[in-house]
């Protein structure tokens, strides 16, 4: 849903995993599915972090 | 020769599912199935519906390119006339894809598209410019008239006749511009308009407003370090029992849950009455919407400063833009009066 989130003017949007669990996959381990939280959220913080004049979408690393 | 048209419409007025699915790709099939029914007895005589292609929202919406892509494909293969898509009301996942594909059918198959759906429906905002889209209501109440009205513009199209303005049509303005003759000077019209104004008279502005004006964007003056952050949701995590009752669409409330000495969320104490989408993975284990225990480990390494103590949270889903607004504001009033410096909201 990134688009919408660009149509509103929302000026940080990090891609997350999907729909139903944006901060998980209920598919990989226990492990694995931290690790992919992890690694969205420290995203989310570099967003935080980065002067944005316009809606920017960070894409998943 | 009879019109061939093929319509697009999600699993649920497909008929092959609810929400569990909404993950299901793109597929055809023949004749008239589901919602396209009623495209069928619209058309009447005028035309034949030779195929439904039908595709799950979350599928559409997680994978938007290749979602139109393989739909694209399906539809071409059935040689159309005119694409019907939806209508999708107030579906924002529903619609988003409807407004895309009615744009790559036109552009890619050179094939008329015509779809439609409620004003708030985020699809509108998103593709009016490049597609035909009627105004619906929010819920399918009325659907076999507003689908009479979508094949009558459809038709229109495909025949190359003079289509109406869009209140005339009762469709979204495509930001076309167009020369007319008016009776009345400018002068005269703007001075008729400011004295219906002045008079307390409705009026029609020539020149309407855009729905969302930009927001300048904040910046965060401390370091990571020394911030504070915070979690909000509106994908409508709630505890147990859902004390401040949010309800499960159109929501006008929100809830402030306490983290306070949590280090993680027990998935035995929370709830999630949001019906937008399906929760079952979120109920299952509430860090995938909100990710309280990674946000604690980030705190205690020392990489943020601190960990705000209260999680906002409401549902997100056919909730009116006033509403939201309104919304917004009063929790980033409350995070602000706390000291708060940042904030992750996550949504579905």
């Amino acid at each position: 849903m990134t688009p919408v989130a660009v149509m509103v003017g929302a000026n940080r949007i990090v891609q997350a995993a999907g729909i139903i669990h944006p901060l998980g996959n209920a598919d990989l381990t226990p492990d694995e599915e931290k690790a992919l939280r992890r690694r969205i959220v420290e995203q989310a913080l570099q967003a935080l972090r980065t002067e944005v004049a316009r809606p920017t979408v960070f894409t998943r690393e | 020769m009879t019109t061939r048209v093929v319509c697009f419409v999600n699993q649920f007025f497909g008929q092959l599912g609810g929400e569990e699915r909404a993950g299901l790709g793109p597929q055809a099939m023949d004749g008239a199935v589901g919602a396209a029914r009623a495209v069928q007895q619209a058309l009447g005589e005028a035309g034949t519906v030779v195929a439904t292609v039908v595709c799950g929202d979350n599928y559409a919406a997680e994978h938007p390119e290749r979602a139109v892509a393989e739909l694209v494909g399906l539809i071409g293969a059935a040689k159309p006339d005119l694409v019907v898509a939806g209508p999708a009301f107030l579906a924002g996942r529903y619609g988003v894809v409807c407004g895309a594909l009615c744009a790559a059918v036109q552009a890619q198959l050179n094939v008329p598209a015509v779809t439609g759906m409620h004003a708030e429906n985020p699809g509108v905002e998103l593709h009016r410019r490049q597609v035909h889209i009627l105004r619906t209501g929010a819920e399918a109440t009325r659907m076999l008239e507003e689908v009479r009205r979508l094949v009558a513009l459809g038709l229109k199209l495909v025949r190359g006749e003079a289509v109406g303005t869009p209140a005339v049509e009762g469709s979204f303005p495509r930001g076309v511009t167009r020369n007319v003759v008016a009776a009345e000077s400018a002068a005269d019209r703007a001075a008729a308009m400011l004295l219906d104004k002045l008079a307390g008279r409705p009026f029609t502005s020539e020149v309407p407003r855009p729905a969302f004006p930009s927001v300048p964007a904040a910046r965060l003056v401390k370091t990571l370090e020394g911030a504070t952050i915070a979690l909000v949701t509106d994908g409508g995590l709630v505890p147990r029992g859902n004390p401040d009752g949010i309800e499960a669409l159109n929501a006008t409330r929100y809830g402030a849950y306490s983290i306070e000495g949590k280090t993680s969320l027990d998935a035995a104490q929370y709830d999630n009455p949001h019906r937008g989408y399906d929760t079952s993975w979120v109920k299952q284990d509430p860090h995938r919407l909100v990710p309280v225990d990674v946000a604690r480990e980030l705190e205690q390494s020392g990489a943020i400063g601190k960990l705000h103590e209260t999680v906002y949270s409401t549902v997100g889903v056919a909730t009116t833009l006033a509403h939201s607004a309104r919304m917004g504001k009063e929790i980033a009033d409350k995070l602000r009066e706390a000291g708060v410096d940042a904030v992750i909201l996550t949504s579905t």
